[in-house]
């Protein structure tokens, strides 16, 4: 009975997914964020060291007979070496003399005494830090202005850059990794709180409809809230229902009843043929209705239980032995002996009720068939039932039409039947995995075996 | 009616009839009354406790669905009691889980409506015997004496083995010792309404019963055109 589900997506997946896409984005920007602070603290490094090596030349400038002299010391250009060998270039001005330096190397415009300009050029196809000052020089003959540009290619600096971008990198992996498996492990752990309510639910046999009662995440409450509601009312509707056939079978049989019983009566005291033989009809169209509706309702419970069988333990043997005396009366009526013989008798795993019914009906046929003073053969051989009758047999030919539905052997005659008996049997011992055999004994009587 | 009512107040069994339907209740009970027996008629629990309390009965037939509540309230309090007369279960239900419940609950036994009265007194028979033995249900007719809830015949002290129908046959007519009994009543009697038989399958019952009886002074005559009657050469 399960029914196709709509399905779309899943939750685990879902979440898992947007777990590890977040933290994806997250070592992105945290790679992208950490390498751009590097970045800018390397190159604020380069740019001090520029600036104080700019620095120290212009302030060895002076003014000397009139001309404007620079007379650095060696270490305010050593202060530049670096491992990775960079290469510094410097141009110094006066005004706009080159008074010594590279002079194709790019000075930029507008930079003042009070302010020191930083850029970076490309120069001889690499990239260099240029970092400018300029410095007014009062003389004798009024003011000069000096310019020291100073530059150097970022080997270094990128060299650093590059390691840095590395070690984030892996750290940004490492981070992923790890949320990654945090995310997996929530959406399981997650998901895992839902199976475990499924299972939970699944598992009940069909007669339970009690409500959830382990605990649960909060956020599940609302679920398992209305699960409950739904089974409540379930439960409700299913005893309303079977309530109302309980009242329905009671108001429908109970003046059945009464007619069966007064036309019995009658009949006592009725001798007229005719009169005789209307209330013999009328007695067995009763015996037929009720019949019928019995076994109706039977194969209805059964073929509901065996898509869900309430299983157990059950001893063949006890539960034929409770049958045969329970139905000992009907056969000592017709002088019939019920015979019970078990042989290893198994223990079955199966629904009792369904199996108990089964039984009853393959009984109740020998007893209906079976002339009067025969015997009735039970035997039970292990996980085999056999029950076999002195009557008439089955009729070859349609032997194997008789397990359907309504399906009546031809010399039945007046006896009282809805065709449903082993169509009962055969549901029961298909959903306990077993096979139903039909056939007659050579020296004559039918015989059912039910194979489990 | 052919059939009178018969005399025989020391072996009538006392039945308590516990149905609110009253048409059925006066079928069942005039039924158990034509053969003897006398019923008592509660139509709700209620009644039935007081019934249980004022008398002691052989035999309780309970219906399921009462007005004042659930047969089996009754039941279990009743076996609560101590009580041990034994009780036939009248349900209108087929389900067999429910039918199990009431023979957990201390029902000795259930038939469905609507039932065969036959099946019933079958049933109320089986029961008896069960829960009683015999003994105290045995009727002396000259060198007869028979107890038909545990099914033995003596004649002439020795004792001789019943089948079950020859037992009821010899029940009717020792009940009524020269009353003439009709074929057709017997077969009635005999006989379950789906079996096809012919009036002259009585003869084949009567014949036996003839021969457990030879010798003694209780024989079956045969009144041609009429049927047969039990007599006691007394």
């Amino acid at each position: 009975m399960t029914a196709e589900v709509n399905t779309r997506g899943s939750l685990r997946t879902r979440l898992a997914l947007i777990l590890t896409g977040g933290a994806a984005g997250l070592a992105v920007i945290l790679f992208v964020v950490v390498r751009a602070l590097s970045a800018q603290i390397a190159q604020q490094g380069q740019d001090n060291v520029l600036s104080a090596s700019m620095s120290s030349i212009l302030d060895s400038a002076l003014v000397r007979d009139g001309r404007v002299s620079l007379d650095f010391p060696y270490s305010s250009l050593s202060m530049l070496t670096t491992d990775a060998d960079d290469r510094v270039f410097y141009a110094i001005y006066e005004g706009e003399v080159l008074l010594s330096g590279y002079d194709d190397l790019t000075v930029p415009q507008g930079v003042t005494p009070d302010r020191s300009r930083f850029t970076t050029v490309a120069y001889k196809g690499e990239p260099v830090r240029l970092a400018t000052g300029v410095r007014r020089l009062i003389g004798a003959d009024g003011q000069r202005t000096v310019s020291v540009t100073i530059g150097q290619t970022q080997d270094a600096l990128s060299n650093t850059l590059n390691a840095i971008s590395r070690n984030v990198a892996l750290l940004g992996i490492g981070f992923f990794v790890l949320a990654t498996g945090l995310a997996v492990w929530a959406a399981s752990f997650t998901s895992g709180q839902l199976r475990r309510l499924t299972t939970s639910v699944t598992r009940r046999g069909p007669q339970d409809l009690s409500p959830v009662s382990k605990p649960v995440p909060s956020e599940m409450v609302p679920l398992v809230g209305s699960l409950n509601t739904l089974m409540s009312r379930l439960d409700h509707t299913l005893t309303q229902s079977e309530d109302f056939i309980a009242e329905a079978a009671h108001r429908i049989r109970t003046p059945l009843a009464t007619v069966r019983s007064h036309a019995e009566a009658t009949l006592q005291r009725v001798d007229h043929a005719e009169n005789r033989q209307a209330l013999l009809s009328m007695v067995r169209a009763i015996d037929e209705s009720s019949r019928a509706a019995g076994q109706l309702l039977d194969h209805a419970m059964v073929t509901f239980r065996a898509e869900n069988l309430e299983k157990g333990e059950v001893d063949l043997e006890e539960v034929l032995r409770e049958l045969v005396q329970r139905m000992s009366p009907i056969a000592d009526m017709k002088d019939i002996t019920l015979d019970l013989v078990a042989q290893d008798a198994s223990v079955l795993h199966g629904d009792a009720i369904l199996l108990q019914n089964a039984f009853r009906n393959l009984i109740d046929n020998a007893l209906k068939y079976a002339p009067a003073e025969t015997a009735v053969m039970i035997r039970v051989d292990g996980r085999k039932v056999t029950v076999c009758d002195g009557g008439p047999g089955f009729a070859m030919d349609e032997i194997h039409l008789l397990s359907g539905r309504f399906v009546r052997g031809k010399d039945t005659g007046h006896k009282v039947g809805s065709g449903l008996g082993l169509t009962i049997v055969q549901a029961v011992t298909t959903a306990h995995g077993g096979t139903m055999t039909l056939s007659n004994r050579p020296e004559g009587g039918a015989c059912a075996t039910v194979q489990f | 009616m052919h059939l009178s009512r018969v005399n025989l107040v020391e072996e009538a069994m006392k039945y308590l009839l516990v149905e609110d339907n009253p048409e059925l209740a006066n079928a069942v009970s005039s039924r158990l009354r034509l053969d003897g027996h006398s019923v008592d008629h509660a139509r709700k629990i209620e009644d039935a406790r007081a019934f249980v309390a004022a008398a002691e009965y052989d035999m309780i037939l309970l219906d399921i669905m009462l007005p004042d509540g659930d047969g089996r309230t009754f039941l279990k309090h009743h076996r609560a009691a101590n009580n041990d007369t034994p009780v036939i279960v009248l349900t209108a239900r087929s389900q067999v889980s429910d039918r199990i419940s009431m023979l957990d609950l201390g029902a000795d036994d259930y038939v469905t409506k609507p039932f065969d009265h036959a099946e019933l007194e079958a049933r109320c028979r089986a029961v008896l015997r069960r829960k009683t033995g015999s003994a105290q249900s045995v009727k002396t007719l000259g060198e007869v004496e028979f107890d038909a809830v545990g099914g033995h015949l003596r004649v002439k002290g020795q004792p001789v083995e019943l089948r079950n129908r020859e037992l009821r046959l010899l029940e009717l007519l020792i009940n009524a010792p020269g009353q003439v009994f009709s074929k057709q009543k017997l077969v009635d009697r005999l006989f379950s309404y789906d079996d096809d038989v012919s009036e002259n399958a009585i003869e084949v019952y009567i014949g036996r019963l003839r021969k457990h009886l030879e010798g003694s002074d209780v024989q079956i005559k045969t009144l041609r055109g009429l049927g047969y009657r039990l007599d006691h050469d007394g």
